[in-house]
């Protein structure tokens, strides 16, 4: 029906400035002609190569603890996944992704503690929980648009913090939930007993679930989202029951956030109610408008750059971590307006404040 | 009246910290419901004031009152780099500036706990109100009583410049239509400047003066301002107001709430604030007219 027009091409285009300075090697060669960049399948292609070789050479290259953020990264870009599915397609930018994380996290945690240690088990939990979370709260938060949405999913994270925290029989309280045992990926293989084999285990989950989100963010579920983020007046009258849109979206968005869950659960063998705090979820924030918003890839590689800027850059500044990423705030906000503008409500051009407010515009 | 007794103190905790509450919010919910900028670097500014007058004051009346104006000063100069930096953002809606904020309460939470350290700074205040005094019977903090006092004629003070001068009725016009403030002769940007200040001011005040409540320590800035956004948003962004009666309720959850059970009190803050936020959109949605009912969707 009504498709986007020009968003959903022009948005895919940040996904290479983070990748070049990520990762150089391959993307080096095809920097100095502007004509082959100007490729669509290049732009996505080359980054990614670089990506997957980096991915792949990292366990025979790095020590223990790059491995161990490198998968930290990789658990923190599925989360940044979800939040580009919500922010970057479905114009829902949330301050309170990191609840239906900390709900899958949970979950593999307590799952682990009682003795099912079996990882497909507790992804496959993990993700139901997260799932089932969102489409609780999902049936309030959608139907509040722009800031409101943005305070309500912040009010919905510092409950489930709270809970996290008050629910001691289950959770362990501020705590945490410790001595989470090891798991086997799946019946009849082996206890995961290094970083390298955790590394593995959560590289190969994060490529599965990243391709099904990709799969289907592509197909027409993704221009749907798209229409209803730019043109929400437009689909309804169409007859699209665009809420119900943004409900589902919301929900698979939460069953991406609580599988990243299971992951960083599987990484640190620990949970505690910081993992779903606001700095969290303003990170993933800040992961998406780096990597574009409606690219999955460059939210992989934002939450990589954050990992690697607060816990491998800031290694010779000790408890500087949040200067360095401030700064990354604050230079993303002003150099990345491409980035940003993915996410933000669409203002027709040349309105430089307010425009009066008519019934049905998206805030 | 045994019952009464016993929630006495924490009642009067609970007006105490309430009012300490309304001074930092006051500002925030000027800034959003007026300027539209989500300031998350506020609770930054008010740790900033508060480790401010910490520094300043040593016991006497003398420092303590130049702590207070140090924290002011420095809250109004956090406001105006804030000014700066949300400027040229302003078209962009609330996300950049959202962003742009943390990332300077990042950076401004870093700076300060490298120069004063992890620990929380204990604060010297005056010997004639550090003791404790008797009302109705019950020994309760002086300085709290005063607290009490000082913060109510700000609270007056300010309803009174936002409701009867001249500046006061240009910000309140700036709420309603920026366009027309601008094709009056006020330059935006002035406008913009000045509320950034005052709302840095206001949290710089609050730092200070509530330093002895709640000491200047790194997640004084997240208490802070976690709070001031419950309060802002049920009391409704931009009602000053509002913001009074939300932030004297919060104080009370915080203090009654919690000696009548502990178990369900912290639920109930952000419990009401998603409430407020859900009602006010059914509402907002229902009435062809409410589309401003959708709470603090401003600018």
């Amino acid at each position: 029906m009504s498709t986007p027009t020009s968003s959903a091409t022009s948005n895919t285009s940040p996904a290479s400035s983070p990748a070049s300075t990520d990762a150089a090697t391959p993307a080096a060669t095809a920097s100095g002609i502007p004509a082959v960049l100007a490729s669509r399948r290049v732009r996505i292609g080359v980054p990614s190569a670089a990506l997957a070789v980096l991915l792949l050479i990292a366990p025979s290259t790095f020590d223990g603890y790059g491995i161990s953020l490198l998968s930290k990264a990789l658990a923190l870009g599925v989360l940044a996944v979800s939040v580009s599915v919500l922010a970057g397609f479905a114009g829902l930018p949330t301050m309170g992704q990191a609840a239906p994380f900390l709900v899958g996290a949970y979950t593999a945690g307590v799952l682990g503690t009682h003795g099912h240690t079996i990882g497909a088990v507790q992804l496959l939990c993990g993700t139901l929980t997260g799932a089932g979370f969102a489409a609780a709260t999902g049936l309030v938060a959608v139907r509040t648009r722009g800031v409101a949405f943005l305070m309500t999913t912040l009010a919905l994270g510092e409950l489930t913090v709270t809970a996290a925290g008050e629910w001691r029989s289950l959770t362990g309280g501020t705590d945490g939930l410790y001595g989470i045992p090891p798991i086997q990926p799946l019946p009849g293989l082996a206890t995961l007993s290094s970083d390298r084999d955790v590394y593995w285990f959560v590289l190969i989950s994060t490529v599965v679930i990243v391709a099904i989100a990709w799969r289907v963010l592509r197909s027409p579920v993704g221009k749907l989202l798209l229409a209803s983020r730019d043109h929400e007046a437009r689909l309804r009258s169409a007859g699209h029951p665009v809420t119900r849109y943004q409900w589902i979206a919301y929900t698979a968005a939460g069953a991406l956030a609580g599988f990243g869950g299971v992951l960083m659960c599987t990484v640190n063998a620990y949970v505690s109610p910081d993992d779903g705090s606001f700095s969290n979820s303003a990170l993933v924030l800040l992961a998406v408008v780096l990597g574009g918003a409606t690219s999955p890839l460059g939210a992989l590689l934002g939450a990589g750059l954050i990992v690697a800027t607060r816990d491998w850059l800031a290694g010779p500044f000790p408890g500087h971590g949040p200067l360095l990423l401030g700064l990354m705030f604050i230079v993303a906000v002003y150099a990345l307006p491409e980035g940003v503008a993915g996410i933000r409500f669409r203002t027709p051009a040349g309105t430089r404040f307010r425009m009066p407010k008519r019934r049905g515009d998206p805030a | 009246m045994g019952t009464l007794d016993t929630y006495f103190v924490p009642a009067l905790d609970g007006v105490a910290w309430g009012l300490l509450l309304f001074v930092a919010a006051a500002g925030l919910t000027l800034l959003f419901g007026i300027g539209g900028v989500l300031n998350i670097a506020h609770g930054t500014l008010f740790a900033l004031g508060g480790y401010l007058a910490a520094t300043v004051s040593d016991g006497s009346w003398s420092t303590a009152i130049l702590g207070m104006v140090v924290a002011t000063v420095g809250g109004t100069l956090g406001g105006a780099v804030l000014a700066a930096g949300t400027l040229p953002l302003a078209e962009r809606g609330h996300l950049p500036q959202a962003l742009l904020t943390f990332g300077l309460a990042l950076v401004g939470g870093d700076i300060l706990s490298t120069i004063y350290g992890g620990d929380p700074h204990p604060v010297v205040i005056p010997s004639s109100v550090s003791g404790t005094m008797h009302i109705f019977g019950h020994v309760y903090p002086t300085y709290r009583l005063m607290f009490i006092v000082v913060a109510s004629v700000l609270a007056l003070a300010g309803t009174y410049v936002l409701g009867r001068t001249r500046a006061g009725a240009l910000l309140r016009a700036a709420a309603d239509d920026r366009d027309m403030v601008g094709a009056m002769g006020y330059a935006p940007w002035r406008v913009h400047a000045a509320l950034c200040g005052a709302a840095g001011a206001l949290a710089g005040l609050a730092g200070g003066l509530g330093a002895p409540i709640i000491g200047p320590a790194p997640d004084a800035a997240d208490k802070v301002l976690m709070l001031s956004m419950v309060v802002i948003v049920l009391g409704r962004p931009g009602s000053v107001a509002g913001a009074f009666f939300a932030a004297i309720a919060v104080g009370e959850i915080e203090t009654v709430g919690v000696t009548i059970s502990s178990n369900w009190a912290p639920y109930l803050l952000f419990g009401l604030m998603a409430l407020a936020l859900v009602g006010r959109t059914f509402r907002g949605s229902a009435d062809s007219a409410g589309a401003a009912g959708v709470a603090g969707a401003h600018a």
